[in-house]
């Protein structure tokens, strides 16, 4: 499987985060040398073996489904870089 | 008493038991040594005035009698773990300004028992690194040197400020994490001590996540005694990480005779990769001679799946990252990008993070992306997740063959000089967790215990893997390989 630029772009567009045009083929060759790092892994037999879903095979605890917590709207907006009125601030979305 | 920042916990503990030191007087002594040491970039926001007054009220407590172990014991914090009113930037441009309204449990617990925070140490940004040389902060430099070479090494990574600060003698202890072998390769390269534990001994409640499967806290100490009694105050259940175990702790101290006759250690094949270099292999062997001349049982093992530990993280720990570092959206804490005329919303989230994550972060989390996406899921990220299957099978099988610990090197090399590794691909960096990244996929306990130096007077250290939940058991072998290894040396001051 070889990343060409425009799937380079595609992925980076899908992690939101800003790639310009001429950092591509950079980029598009580092993923080439990560991913046949990757491709190793087709060496190995897995047929029947179960992805691990956990290291330690130990069952999530449950709890009551209640509230716990709450009532800190300042203390969750006081890291905001743009808060205002009591609400995160961002800008205007138009879809 | 003289230069308090050199003491180790347990003879500081000790000694403030015995009245001979004060908190206060061994908390300056650190405050003092970390001034001094700017030239080692490990502590990235210091924190005299809580660390004061901590040791203020951990002398009062002391004086009342039954103080707890760490109580008055001075350490540094990696900036990974949020902590109360201090920056907590897990040395990124994206968490810049942030200032937790909240302590992570194991910081929480460590302050409880009246450990003095002297303030938080580099490491590499997102702790996705084998070098500190990703930080946001700066290279954290190691205080080791190449004989008279005046080059500047790296302390490893990714708790590379913490391994730095400890091995200075800036700080008595210090917190690490480690993904895929980021306390111990840090401990080895400096030659101190440090244990991952098992995973779920520890909350990972408020330490910044990288990939949440994988991630656990440990300590990072100047010898085996200290790194006992610092995980003992780390560990715990925590309603608040639903992965976290609930076992009780032992006295991991207590566990500690240095009796080591009839246990069986595995030297497992296939670590002894190609092209290893002479002295790790012979540092290697005589650890094994030691372990054997203490009472232990040598034997040659097989972890077959071994080759693929790495090839399987590097696909597990990106696409966890990219799911875990989607909240640095530029909304709710740390930096927002200045937008232009018309952006909107996804300007906003893009802009914010190619500006926010260096290069090496924004390279794993597009990996990660990648692996995670339509279409490649499967080939990916599922298979990966069976081969680690198969990698803690292998383990499950030697452990069920009544191996009760493995031996291996801890690193693939010693220390290499900062700026050496640039021009490598990053798989040649990676390559640095070759033998720690097994031990995170299989959720085990690891050790790295100092146990020699390289012919140009660099650390090198050795790694021992236990059983889940048998820190204890680990603990007191290290102990013993400690002992006989006699690793006494230190880094000159230069800095």
């Amino acid at each position: 499987m070889s990343i060409d630029q425009s799937t380079a772009a595609k992925v980076a567009k899908l992690a939101r985060i800003k790639v310009e045009d001429d950092a591509l083929p950079a980029l598009a060759s580092e993923f080439n040398t990560i991913l046949g790092f990757i491709e190793q892994l087709n060496e190995v037999d897995v047929e029947g073996v179960d992805p691990m879903v956990s290291v330690e095979p130990m069952r999530l605890k449950r709890r009551e489904d209640v509230v716990t917590d709450g009532n800190q709207q300042d203390k969750v907006l006081a890291n905001a870089p743009d808060a205002r009125e009591g609400f995160f601030a961002v800008p205007k979305v138009v879809e | 008493m003289s230069e308090l920042n050199k003491l180790g916990l347990a003879e500081a503990r000790d000694a403030l038991r015995k009245g001979e030191v004060t908190s206060v007087e061994l908390t300056e002594s650190c405050l003092k040594a970390i001034d001094e040491a700017a030239a080692l970039n490990a502590f990235v926001h210091k924190t005299p005035e809580i660390a004061l007054e901590r040791a203020k009220a951990a002398d009062e407590r002391i004086k009342k009698g039954n103080a707890p172990s760490m109580c008055g014991l001075p350490i540094g914090i990696k900036d990974l773990f949020c902590t109360k009113g201090v920056p907590s930037q897990a040395a990124s441009r994206i968490l810049e300004g942030f200032k937790p309204e909240y302590e992570s449990t194991v910081s929480q617990q460590l302050a409880d028992n009246g450990a003095v925070m002297l303030g938080k140490l580099n490491m590499d940004e997102f702790a996705m690194g084998s070098s500190n040389e990703t930080s946001v902060y700066g290279n954290a430099v190691s205080p080791w040197r190449r004989g008279n070479d005046d080059a500047q090494l790296t302390p490893g990574g990714s708790s590379g400020g913490s391994a730095a600060a400890v091995s200075a003698d800036l700080c008595l202890a210090a917190t690490g994490t480690d993904t895929g072998g980021s306390i111990r390769q840090p401990a080895a390269f400096t030659g101190i001590t440090g244990i991952k534990p098992t995973y779920g001994r520890c909350s990972r409640w408020g330490i910044v996540a990288f990939a949440s499967s994988l991630d656990q806290a440990g300590p990072m100490t100047k010898n085996v005694r200290d790194a006992a009694i610092m995980l003992e105050t780390m560990c715990g259940h925590d309603p608040k990480d639903s992965t976290s175990a609930e076992l009780a702790v032992p006295n991991f101290e207590g566990m500690l005779t240095g009796d080591i006759k009839g246990k069986k250690i595995g030297i497992p094949k296939e670590y002894r990769m190609d092209g290893m270099p002479a002295e790790i292999e012979k540092l290697w062997s005589e650890g094994a001679e030691m372990l054997k001349a203490a009472g232990a049982e040598i034997v040659d093992i097989s972890l077959p799946h071994t080759k693929y530990a790495l090839p399987a993280y590097y696909v597990i720990a990106p696409a966890e990252a990219s799911s875990n570092l989607a909240r640095y959206d530029g909304v709710r804490y740390g930096h927002r990008a200045t937008l232009a005329q018309g952006d909107g919303i996804t300007e906003m989230y893009e802009k914010t993070r190619s500006e926010g994550f260096g290069h090496e972060v924004q390279r794993r989390v597009m990996i990660g992306t990648y692996v995670l996406s339509a279409g490649f899921y499967d080939a990916y990220y599922n298979r990966a997740r069976r081969v680690r299957t198969l990698i803690k099978k292998d383990f499950e099988d030697v452990f069920a063959a009544g191996i009760d610990a493995i031996l291996t090197p801890a690193t693939p090399s010693a220390a290499f000089g900062l700026g050496e590794m640039t021009e490598a691909d990053p798989v040649q960096m990676y390559l640095n967790d070759v033998f720690t990244v097994t031990v995170n996929l299989a959720g085990l306990p690891g050790i790295s215990v100092p146990a020699g130096l390289d012919k140009k007077g660099l650390p090198l250290g050795l790694q021992l893997i236990g059983r889940p939940w048998d820190e204890g058991d680990l603990l007191n072998t290290a102990y013993s390989l400690e002992s006989a290894a006699g690793f006494v040396a230190k880094p000159v001051n230069w800095w």
